[in-house]
């Protein structure tokens, strides 16, 4: 089938191909559509992929005619010699319609698939290669991008931080430094700061906040800093609460570990809702996505001919930051003090209404102006934020 | 002469029995289906043209790999390094394509001197092993080992570094090349470029006639059952191990250099897919024939794509494949062992 297509568009010749196909989206999968996910770590992992994994099972539940299939550990170093467009082809083979790309590691890959495979729906999750404001878009009407706001989740654990922390020393266990993870740091740095200034009253000044990167989304033995280390790095040096941004679960536990011996620290996990059943005690709780909404909707979309190529990015529902038919980020409280916990629901509710801590004056990590006086950022300046804000400590561009 | 094949014969088909025993074993006790298993493994490599052409995309660099190793093995050396004689090849041939990117040279001229930075990358992290080994009276083993790790922080040290994507450093590697300087592929779409399929048959067929007819061959053979009668004999034993290495490192850095042009279009983190390390049992079970290797390669590779299917078919991990090429290798080498001892009983030597 494949090969007389080929064969097809190698007579009709390279260019006319690429326009013919460079014009519409596929055409509607019908009443029965099966989905493949791409995932980078395991299906299980507690945190980002199972966090994509869950919101497939809830497409699938959601959506009549909808089945899924999955290929997890999609990396060169777990799957030596196969390429993420290979394991696609894998899934489309299997019946796949729509393929899922969930992870930012993957861009090249899913670029390179959507271009060779016009007739597949695919979304890239993370990725903003649909934007047409953004710095990566490209012409592609199979391609979907789909994001949470996570920013405002952020913002919530780092008020979460700042009403907890006794030493005034909080630290963020960062992944690899990119745009996504700059702005992610720099919100949870926003809420502690604005809880730290408006609820505690105390002294901007006071309060330390260091990003430690640890150079992938999780820990790959001699070539990522290892997590573990760095958050008891963290525990060690007075910081007694760490905001993980990785994708699995390393300072939730060294938090427990440390918490055993007596010390008084807490961690905030990431990712995923049920991440907050790992530190019991120690979890201050977790923001995390909710990805089946906007997967539901996409899967509609490519079964009744609607999909459109589009960047989405979703925010929580503000009536219910944890409706997981409504809400794409959430955040499920754990073990907070009674004045923390108010202080969450107190910055939840000024979120809804409007309060927005992108705005200026706001300057970059060097000093240079961000956002002036009055000014609010833009979602291209909050999405492209080039380095980390002042008043932070680590590393704002990868050397 | 003819029974000795036929034994030889009969106790390959043993260890693959065996070998298939212990996976059925693997498989049963993960509650699988092994029949469905080896069913899905079998469509995962030959069930269409793309994944049929994704094996030999996979076979390429395998058989390079295994095509240097046979002359090492030859030599009666353990090149282990060969996993960094590949990830310099790539590293080179990366090197190169960068550095010609911008000039105005035609892509095929630009993807050949791709082939020949890698070929020297490879050769040199050769023969660094193969210095030490003569010079330095570091065993092969651990010299390549330890030149291993160097090649890989050198690589990640490169990609997330001087390398990296603009404001990113990421475990994707660096910015894929331009699409001219791919190595052409035969339809859109398709990942086989005939062009690298050609190198690979070429390599095996040099090894080949190198190891089988050529006054080298001989001479190599001869240094590789015994390096100090050789040298009795006249045979600068020194040298002939130096040129092993050289060759082993040119074929390594070749293949390193298709990964790159042909495979992933940039340099990853994990650039070798551990082509070095499988191509050691290629080389093993093929017992050091050449067009027995390319067969031999052509099943581990076959193994490997058609592993895909299972986590996504029966949710089962791609392990298996390793699974079954370890375990084959095991018996193959026992086989060997205890053929051994049965011959020299039948002859009266030791028991």
């Amino acid at each position: 089938m494949r090969t007389s297509r080929i064969l097809a568009i190698a007579l009709l010749g390279l260019a006319i191909a690429s326009s013919a196909f460079g014009q519409s989206a596929p055409p509607a999968a019908g009443s029965k559509l099966t989905i493949g996910l791409v995932l980078v770590g395991p299906y299980n992992d507690r945190g980002w992929s199972q966090a994509n994994y869950d919101g497939l099972q809830y497409v699938k539940a959601k959506v009549p005619g909808v089945d899924f299939i999955y290929i997890d550990k999609a990396n060169s170093a777990d799957r030596p010699g196969t390429t993420v467009s290979q394991l696609a082809e894998s899934l489309v083979s299997q019946g796949a319609k729509m393929i899922i790309f969930s992870s930012d590691d993957m861009m090249d890959e899913a670029n390179k698939f959507a271009q060779e495979h016009p007739e597949i729906f695919v979304v890239m999750t993370t990725g903003d290669q649909s934007w047409k404001e953004g710095k990566a878009y490209k012409n592609l009407p199979n391609m979907i991008n789909i994001m949470g706001k996570m920013e405002y989740m952020k913002m919530v654990a780092g008020v979460a931080a700042a009403l907890t922390t006794k030493t005034g020393k909080i630290g963020f266990l960062g992944p690899l430094i990119n745009d996504e993870t700059r702005r992610l740091a720099a919100s949870a740095y926003l809420g502690a700061r604005y809880a730290w200034t408006s609820y505690l009253k105390k002294d901007p000044a006071k309060l330390e906040f260091k990003v430690t990167w640890i150079g992938f989304w999780f820990n790959i033995p001699g070539v990522t800093s290892d997590p573990t280390q760095v958050a008891d790095d963290f525990f060690n040096s007075g910081y007694d609460v760490v905001i993980s941004g990785i994708d699995t679960t390393e300072a939730v536990a060294e938090a427990a570990k440390f918490t055993a011996q007596g010390k008084k620290v807490w961690a905030i996990p990431y990712d995923y809702a049920k991440a907050i059943d790992e530190g019991k005690g120690v979890s201050l709780g977790v923001p995390f996505f909710n990805w089946g909404p906007a997967y539901a909707k996409a899967a509609k979309d490519a079964m009744a001919g609607t999909w459109k190529a589009r960047f989405e990015w979703n925010g929580p529902d503000w009536k219910n930051i944890n409706n997981p038919d409504t809400s794409a980020v959430g955040f499920n409280k754990g073990t907070l003090s009674k004045e923390a916990s108010a202080a969450v629901d107190r910055f939840v509710a000024e979120l809804a209404k409007g309060l927005n801590l992108w705005a200026g004056p706001l300057n970059l990590q060097d000093g240079s102006a961000y956002l002036k006086k009055g000014e609010k950022a833009s979602d291209q300046q909050i999405w492209y934020l080039p380095q980390l804000l002042q008043g932070m400590q680590g590393q704002s561009v990868s050397k | 002469m003819r029974k000795e094949r036929l034994a030889k014969l009969l106790f390959g088909i043993g260890a693959l029995a065996l070998a298939l025993g212990i996976s059925t074993l693997v498989l049963l006790a993960a509650k699988a289906p092994p029949l469905a298993a080896y069913a899905n493994i079998a469509l995962g490599a030959l069930g269409s043209w793309d994944v049929a052409a994704n094996v030999l995309v996979s076979w390429v660099p395998l058989v390079l790999a295994t095509s240097g190793l046979l002359v090492t093995f030859t030599a009666g050396l353990w090149n282990i390094g060969i996993e960094g004689q590949i990830t310099l090849g790539a590293i080179f041939a990366t090197w190169a394509l960068r550095a010609l990117q911008g000039a105005a040279l035609p892509p095929a001229l630009a993807i050949g001197l791709a082939f020949a930075a890698g070929m020297a990358g490879g050769a040199l992290w050769a023969l660094l092993t193969g210095a030490l080994r003569t010079f330095g009276g570091v065993n092969e083993i651990f010299g390549g080992l330890g030149l291993n790790f160097v090649s890989t922080a050198l690589n990640i040290w490169l990609i997330f570094g001087p390398w990296k994507r603009p404001g990113v450093a990421s475990m994707s590697g660096t910015v894929p090349f331009d699409k001219s300087l791919w190595l052409p592929t035969l339809a859109p779409g398709s990942r086989l470029a005939p062009a690298s399929l050609a190198l690979a048959l070429a390599g095996i067929a040099l090894v080949f006639v190198l190891l089988r007819g050529s006054y080298f061959g001989l001479r190599l053979k001869a240094v590789g059952r015994n390096p100090r009668a050789a040298l009795l004999l006249g045979i600068p034993a020194e040298r002939y191990l130096l040129a092993a290495f050289l060759g082993c490192g040119l074929l390594a850095g070749l293949a390193g250099a298709v990964q790159v042009t042909a495979v992933y279009h940039r340099l990853i983190p994990s650039i070798s897919s551990g082509y070095g390390y499988l191509g050691l049992m290629v080389a093993m079970l093929a017992s050091n024939q050449a067009p027995l290797a390319a067969l031999v390669a052509l099943f581990f590779a076959a193994l490997n794509v058609g592993s895909i299917r299972l986590p996504i078919v029966l949710k089962l991990d791609s392990s298996l494949a390793g699974v079954l090429q370890g375990s084959l290798v095991l018996f193959f080498l026992l086989g060997q062992g205890a053929r051994q001892r049965l011959l020299e009983r039948k002859r009266g030597g030791r028991p």
